[in-house]
């Protein structure tokens, strides 16, 4: 039984971490960049959520909604100002410029928030009980799992089946090919930072659900964790950003319950390092060898 | 279409700093021999049934299609693609397993049909990067600069100009590589590939974006190549002036597998040959 | 041969320049230091600044000369600061000199990064571009999570040490005799070093790290680095050995950052390993790019002024992290944006050549 809640915050967990992945991933598959910043918009769309619950008294799916629509301009305007300059630059400064965006945002919010840890209260309250009242689930756990599934549906529908969805496959495939094929690639790539960042706004109010916590750097490790959870799956896919967001969250539940509360994180990036030695291109990446 | 002498007579390359000059074994052994050869991916079949002896001092072309294998062939040979099937001798030994860097010690050197230079490092090291197993000296020297830095480093760079010389780039030696035009570029990697003291030299195109001067006279110092150095060359090219113009034994490649050998004459007039290129024939 | 010994010149006269330009500062700041002319703030941060320099200056070697991007350069800081200190306070009673244990201790620093950074570059080396950059951030974490489950201790005996790796074990389960020391407690770090740092030994280690890289690049070995940046295919294709002259660069790098860890280590009576995270890692890499990849000087001179600015800003008290993330993406976009960049060329003449063979 004890397992077995583990198990269910893990998956909790991990359903969190795929959708954070999910955004790096698009974002990755299409820019070819490191979005270092994409945990700090987390954060943001917490702090969102919380001010639009706690000072303008919204119902959450309100708040919800406002989160995203702010996350979704700030994505935007992000990659308009910092990314979009850099299109042709070495991958190397379009990273630290990212870097750069993940500092502003935390001491932004350091400036207009506050350093100390603000109490978030979970959008919705209570457990289910199962088992005579052995095993409790959250109802943040569940609708974490379930928001994770609709919004893999729904993203495997979108980039399968519309047209935006399927110019985004054409970008992330070869850039200058799409643009010969009459696709505009900037607005794609904007499109994408807007879904990711969307994405982003709702990892923050289920993230903080959780945590019931919230501060200035909330969003780093999560997005971080979420960026291996991505790498693990093989970054670029869809379905290896919910693969490897949900292994990872179950391994660093089970970690932390029985192995090592300190060493969790390390045996997390462990089964990253050794997944990557096997498959170099992550659990469901294609691996491209270099052409000669 | 006339045929260029191997032109003994021709002033030959200054070669004073002899500490790299080879001492080869002239012998009967075949510098290189590959036998049925091929390779699959993923089911596909890029090469099969690929056989060919290339003698000391020979100089051999590959021709064929686009498509029809022949760079997948040289990856072949220099181990960039671990075989499917078949052996491949350098000098005399089997080099199954062996890694590129391994078949290059043996003296296996080769170009690239898209150029693969060092860009950001000058000519002149270019050259010293191809010499890099001739050089002695290890980390520790190169740190502490001990003497065996110096003397290594000043053999290395007279060698370096003198390679240079054979194609006139001696006052480049300076120049960032990756700033040559492009005829420079292709004939550094030439030079380069000399750096490594080969026996066999592959060449990918190397006439590729060459104007008719140029072209002919890259045809001479292939030549002056081989009767300095006394190695084979080996090359791929679809110029057919240069093809046939100097390779002594031509094979040609279609689909993957060799549908003709031998001297340019019996190849220019083989109509399986040119079926190949132009299409079959309608029946008159 | 008149163009050889021109350009040998010019490379020469560069790595000389950077030398005589590290000793003049020296000379200029140790002359202020003994005059009481430098404020406290500034004389805090002199040692610091060296560990710094040297932490760019290696780090340049894996990124701007090897070109593999590493963002875990801070665990082997992290390594070389612990061993470093545990070495340090252990010979404290063996080696009355000061200065002897502090380099015994730098010694030691580098060798164990250099194990760490072998450890770690059998496996990243493997890997590709941001493959390897990944794998480097997951070391970095996992290096200062097992430091900090590390308690160690020293008596008569020798050194004990446990692995606090369940967060039940404590100080009294290293079984000290009465006259041991506890040197790191877990996630308290390491508590009551004897602060024996000193600026003149972190010029001296900056003129080893010069020596050491700016010679290693212009040798047999520092070609071979540079050609498999260019071009791995070719370098193979001339008989390179990718990993052998991959892990040169890669444990060459730690160690020196290890060594810099051991200098920052004794130059703070409390250390704790969270010191050293991804954060770190960054500032470090943040030098590596503003300097100049592969510009050696470059990365001097980033670290020594990015150091000094955040506390130059002070004044502007809880602005200054934001000014400096600003700073940050603005000098990216202008160093790297076509418009812009046109844009500064024409405004400042260029100046060019400066590089020791630089990414383009």
């Amino acid at each position: 039984m004890e397992f077995l809640s583990y198990l269910i915050s893990g998956i909790s967990l991990g359903s969190v971490y795929a959708i954070i992945a999910l955004g790096y991933t698009m974002v990755y598959g299409i820019a070819k960049m490191l979005n270092f910043a994409h945990g700090d918009v987390i954060m943001v769309g917490g702090y969102i959520s919380l001010l639009s619950m706690s000072s303008l008294g919204l119902p959450w799916p309100l708040a919800v909604i406002l989160a995203m629509l702010v996350c979704t301009v700030l994505g935007v305007v992000i990659e308009g100002l910092a990314y979009k300059p850099l299109r042709s630059a070495p991958s190397l400064a379009v990273l630290i410029t990212a870097i750069g965006v993940s500092y502003f945002l935390q001491n932004a919010a350091l400036l207009l928030w506050g350093a100390s840890p603000k109490a978030y209260t979970p959008i919705i309250a209570g457990s289910v009980k199962l088992f005579e009242g052995q095993l409790s689930i959250s109802y943040v756990s569940i609708l974490t799992v379930f928001m994770c599934i609709v919004i893999m549906i729904a993203l495997t529908l979108f980039t399968g089946k519309t047209r935006m969805g399927k110019a985004m496959r054409a970008c992330s495939e070869d850039k200058a090919a799409a643009q010969l094929m009459g696709i505009n690639v900037n607005r794609t790539i904007s499109m994408t930072f807007a879904i990711g960042s969307a994405l982003a706004a709702i990892a923050g109010v289920l993230l903080c659900s959780s945590y019931t916590s919230l501060m200035p750097t909330t969003g780093s490790m999560p997005g971080i964790k979420a960026f291996t959870a991505a790498v693990f799956g093989g970054i670029g896919s869809i379905p290896g950003a919910l693969l490897g967001g949900v292994l990872l969250g179950i391994i660093e539940s089970l970690a932390k319950a029985y192995i090592s509360t300190q060493l969790a994180n390390s045996i997390v990036f462990a089964v990253l390092i050794i997944t990557l030695l096997v498959r170099p291109a992550g659990l469901l990446g294609k691996y491209v060898p270099e052409k000669v | 279409m006339a045929r260029l002498k191997s032109k003994n007579d021709s002033p030959l390359v200054p070669m004073p700093s002899d500490a790299y000059i080879p001492q080869r074994d002239l012998g009967k052994t075949p510098v290189l021999e590959a036998r049925h050869l091929g390779i699959d991916f993923g089911g596909l079949t890029a090469v099969d049934d690929f056989n060919l002896t290339i003698g000391r001092t020979e100089i051999a072309g590959l021709i064929g299609p686009n498509g029809a294998g022949k760079t997948t062939v040289f990856n072949l040979l220099t181990k960039v693609y671990q075989p499917t099937r078949g052996t491949i001798m350098v000098d005399g030994y089997d080099t199954k397993g062996m890694s590129t860097v391994q078949v290059n010690k043996l003296g296996v050197a080769r170009t690239f049909q898209n150029i693969r230079l060092f860009n950001n490092l000058s000519v002149e090291d270019n050259v010293k990067l191809g010499m890099h197993n001739q050089i002695k000296y290890g980390m520790v020297g190169g740190i502490l600069r001990l003497p065996s830095y110096w003397k290594q480093e000043r053999i290395a760079h007279e060698r370096a100009l003198e390679l240079l010389s054979i194609f006139d780039m001696q006052d480049m030696a300076g120049a960032k590589a990756g700033s040559l035009p492009y005829g420079a570029q292709r004939r550094l990697e030439i030079v380069r590939a000399l750096g490594t003291n080969p026996s066999l030299l592959l060449l990918d195109e190397p006439a590729a974006g060459m104007n008719p001067s140029e072209t002919a006279e890259l045809m001479e110092n292939i030549i002056k190549i081989r009767d300095t150095f006394q190695i084979a060359i080996m090359l791929i090219e679809h110029d057919m002036n240069l093809v046939m113009g100097i390779c002594e034994g031509i094979c040609v490649l279609n689909f993957g597998k060799v549908i003709a050998k031998g001297t340019p004459d019996e190849i220019q007039s083989n109509p399986v040959v040119i079926e190949a290129y132009l299409g079959k024939q309608k029946e008159a | 041969m008149k163009l050889k010994s021109r350009k040998l010149k010019k490379t020469t006269v560069i790595d000389f320049a950077t030398y005589i330009g590290v000793i003049l500062v020296f000379i200029v700041m140790n002359t202020l230091k003994s005059q009481g002319m430098l404020t406290r703030s500034l004389t805090g941060q002199l040692i610091p600044i060296c560990c710094y320099i040297v932490m760019a200056v290696s780090l340049n070697l894996t990124v701007g000369i090897l070109g593999e991007l590493s963002l875990g350069h801070a665990g082997f800081m992290s390594v070389g600061a612990f061993s470093g200190i545990v070495a340090a306070m252990s010979l404290q009673s063996v080696i009355p000199s000061e200065p002897l244990r502090l380099a015994i201790a730098l010694v030691v620093g580098a060798f164990f990064a250099a194990i760490a950074g072998t450890l770690v570059g059998i496996p990243v080396l493997r890997l590709r571009g941001d493959y390897l950059a990944i794998v480097t951030l997951a070391f970095g974490e996992i290096i200062k999570e097992l430091i900090n489950c590390l308690i160690i201790g020293v008596d008569e005996s020798g050194l004990h040490i446990v692995f606090n790796a369940t967060g039940t074990k404590s100080v009294n389960d290293l079984g000290l005799s009465e006259a041991g020391r506890v040197l790191i407690k877990g996630a308290q770090g390491a508590t009551g070093t004897q602060t024996i740092a000193s600026f003149t030994a972190g010029f001296i280690l900056i003129m080893i790290s010069l020596v050491i890289i700016l010679n290693l690049v212009r040798s047999r070995s520092g070609r071979a680095i540079m050609a498999l940046r260019d071009n791995r295919i070719a370098a193979e294709s001339v008989g390179i050995n990718v990993t052998k002259y991959k892990m040169m660069a890669f444990v060459t790098s730690a160690a020196l950052a290890g060594a810099a860890g051991a200098l920052y280590g004794l130059n703070f009576s409390n250390l704790v390993a969270t010191k050293f995270d991804f954060n770190t890692s960054i500032l470090v890499l943040v030098f590596v790019v503003l300097g100049g990849l592969g510009n050696i000087w470059g990365s001097i001179i980033a670290a020594t002024v990015l150091t000094i600015l955040p506390e130059a800003l002070r004044g502007f008290a809880d602005y200054r992290m934001l000014i400096y993330a600003i700073v940050l993406i603005l000098v990216m976009l202008a160093t790297n944006n076509p418009q812009l960049k046109a844009l500064f060329a024409k405004l400042i003449p260029v100046r060019k050549g400066e590089e020791v063979n630089g990414q383009a």
